[in-house]
């Protein structure tokens, strides 16, 4: 009687060793929900909170190039669920110190909240924008690709299972509120990250691509434990009709800074030191 | 006009962190003010013509360069900011400085921030409509063609903001009362009703300023807090009228009676757009009974207001606003000359904002309509990004009205067009 919980540990750990040894494999997943999910996680909301500087570069199609330079700080209010995003100009200098805050909700029925501090007029804006599909300061992203697309918009179907990626067809629910017809996304099996969007207009020509050029490998400590989360530092968006690109770059990148509500007008006003620097 | 009273704070701002690292005989931290110091600012050209004849003011309407110098740094325990504008001005034919902000900003505790110095500061929840927002404002600014952010004048203040679970509490507190920059007629025509005509250059307003330190003061208070992102607020206000609200005829002089202020508001979604709403009771409170002809009348002010994004990077607001006399009928009993205002004034305002070319295209246009006045004032604008840097501007102040008195009707010779280029740095 007593060998058996004896043997039982010796077949768990030997398995479990196994499986170390043979890396790289992992098991291939079949339910989309599952993948869309983990996908969506990895993209928005790994640790608790997070903040990076960001540098865009927009392009356009005779070559003349416009930088934006910001920080980010989020925060989730719950997993997958509602968020609030801080971002805090630096460059161009006619938008610097100004502040942009949205409280994200997950519920489809509500919009976000935002709202937009003018430091020179000391002016807390709300700013009124239901439509998601807008350009994200002046760049090829658009504020969906920034926050998140609810995966709710969209039915979500696996089409492909290749080597590497998951390949999945999201087409939404109310097409007359959306520019595409469908986009797909190609999902590292073993990442969970988005590492290509394609966007295919009404007449199913692909015409909006975004990519992730470089994924690192960010580790945040939560209590003792350390986690290692794989983020996307660099990533492009092209416009096929417009010929305009934008390229995202991220550096420091943090998870669980552990940040204090800073999402509220106090801050707007103020800065928080994180937020600056 | 170099305002004395700007060099005095942005000495003060300066020195006290010098003053406060020589006590502690800390070199390091000195070094570290240096090191942290961030420099930014812009240079701009803006010119500008009257479209019509008005012979009380020459025809250029604004002509002048500026250069904006911002300087910001930190310690650990406080942040510091010098920003100021010197400017060439070919209207006035004088070189001036404007020191916009001078101030320290300070976190001294998890519930406090303060800040002391000169600032710009704003408050309540209309668009280009003020209620309970009693900090200056710079109308002159606003009717030549200066960048929007010139409507607000700074104030010389002390802000005390207290944060807490059951309400946020700002009180602003300025020593020494700070007017509105308001129209004098040396810029501007206006309606003179002593003479009973427009007038300009010829009759320059001159006022008698409330200015004891600590005796001429003014205090302003918010209470706010947001429930699910509905911003609520409640304000007070004890000063003076910001502009002008009556006259001395003894020493024939504009004056700033006593003015006390109580009011609310309310922010928040509704429907696909932001709603707002908000109220103040303005009490004249050296004419309680509104016997003075002189002396501006109590008022009752109410706003509400709608902004909806009606296609792509194209939205709309509208405001309706009303001014409403308490005393009427005194006003009227009392009032010297023959032209009485009605007793209500309302306004709709309406703004259109298109983004276009990546959004570094902007096309706006805010119009304010009294349909009581019968006036209208219309601010077209087209702002250009030609690059990160360099951003180019056009637009017009546009004036209408079917009487000389009204309040943007007295305006009407003052109708301009300007241009503007800026290098932002």
């Amino acid at each position: 009687m007593k060998l058996l919980p004896l043997f039982t540990v010796i077949f768990v750990l030997s398995t479990a060793l196994l499986a170390a040894n043979e890396p790289n494999v992992p098991e291939k997943i079949t339910d989309v929900e599952t993948i869309v999910n983990k996908a969506n996680f990895v993209a928005y909301y790994q640790g608790n909170d997070g903040k990076a500087n960001v540098k865009m570069t927009i392009t356009d199609k005779k070559g003349q190039a416009r930088l934006r330079e910001f920080n980010i700080l989020r925060t989730d209010v719950k997993d997958g669920g509602d968020q609030k995003y801080y971002v805090y100009f630096l460059r161009p200098a006619d938008v610097r110190k100004m502040v942009f805050m949205v409280h994200k909700h997950a519920d489809i029925e509500k919009d976000d909240d935002r709202w937009l501090y003018l430091p020179a007029l000391d002016l807390v804006r709300r700013i009124a924008a239901s439509d998601k599909r807008t350009s994200f300061v002046g760049s090829d992203f658009l504020y969906e690709d920034v926050s998140g697309r609810n995966l709710a918009e969209d039915t979500h179907e696996l089409t492909k299972t290749t080597d590497k990626y998951y390949i999945v067809r999201n087409v939404p629910k109310k097409p007359d509120t959306v520019e595409f017809s469908y986009f797909d996304v190609s999902i590292d099996q073993k990442t969970f990250v988005p590492m290509k969007m394609e966007f295919y207009d009404k007449d199913k020509k692909l015409y909006r691509i975004i990519e992730s050029l470089k994924v690192e490998t960010i580790e945040a400590k939560e209590g003792e434990k350390v986690h290692k989360f794989p983020t996307v530092v660099k990533s492009a968006v092209s416009d096929l009709n417009t010929g305009s690109k934008t390229e995202m770059e991220f550096t420091n990148v943090q998870y669980n800074i552990n940040l204090e509500d800073i999402f509220t007008e106090r801050y707007l006003r103020r800065p928080p030191r994180e937020a600056e620097r | 006009m170099i305002h004395y009273k700007g060099f005095v704070v942005a000495v003060l701002v300066l020195a006290l962190p010098l003053q406060v690292m020589a006590e502690e005989d800390n070199v390091s931290d000195l070094d570290l003010l240096f090191s942290n110091l961030d420099i930014h600012g812009f240079y701009e050209i803006r010119s500008g013509y009257r479209t019509r004849k008005d012979k009380y003011e020459k025809d250029m309407s604004i002509m002048e360069q500026r250069l904006q110098i911002d300087l910001s740094s930190y310690l650990d325990w406080a942040d510091f900011k010098v920003k100021g504008d010197i400017i060439g001005d070919l209207v006035e034919e004088q070189a001036d400085f404007d020191l916009r902000e001078a101030y320290i900003f300070s976190r001294p505790f998890d519930f406090m921030d303060l800040k002391v110095g000169r600032q710009i500061l704003t408050w309540g929840t209309g668009d280009l409509v003020f209620i309970n927002d009693l900090f200056g404002k710079d109308w002159q600014s606003f009717f030549i063609g200066r960048d929007t952010e010139y409507l607000k004048a700074p104030s010389d203040a002390a802000k005390i903001s207290l944060f807490s679970k059951l309400v946020n509490i700002d009180i602003v507190y300025t020593p020494q009362f700070d007017p509105d920059r308001f129209i004098t007629g040396e810029r501007l025509s206006y309606w003179n009703s002593n003479f009973g005509r427009l007038a300009g250059r010829d009759a320059v307003v001159r006022s008698d300023k409330p200015d004891n330190w600590f005796g001429d003061d003014e205090i302003a208070v918010r209470l706010y807090k947001n429930i699910n992102n509905y911003e609520y607020a409640v304000y007070g206000y004890r000063g003076f009228w910001k502009s002008p609200g009556g006259q001395n005829l003894s020493i024939a002089k504009a004056i700033f009676p006593d003015l006390n202020v109580y009011g609310a508001s309310v922010r928040g979604s509704v429907g696909k757009g932001i709603g707002n709403l908000e109220f103040g009771y303005y009490e004249s409170d050296n004419d309680q009974s509104g016997k003075d002809g002189n002396i501006n009348n109590s008022e009752l002010r109410l706003l509400a207001g709608y902004t909806q994004e009606i296609g792509k990077d194209f939205t709309a607001g509208l405001q309706y606003y009303i001014e409403h006399m308490l005393d009427y009928s005194r006003y009227r009993d009392s009032s010297p000359s023959g032209l009485n205002r009605d007793r209500n004034r309302h306004l709709i305002t309406v703004r259109l904002t298109k983004l276009l070319m990546n959004q570094n295209l902007r096309c706006s246009l805010f119009t304010y309509f009294s349909p009581s006045d019968k006036d209208v004032y219309m601010r077209p604008n087209i702002n250009y990004k030609v690059s990160d840097n360099l951003a180019v501007e056009a637009g017009a102040n546009i004036f209408f009205g079917d009487y000389p008195d009204t309040f943007f009707g007295q305006f009407k010779n003052n109708t301009n067009i300007y241009t503007g280029l800026r290098y932002s740095f």
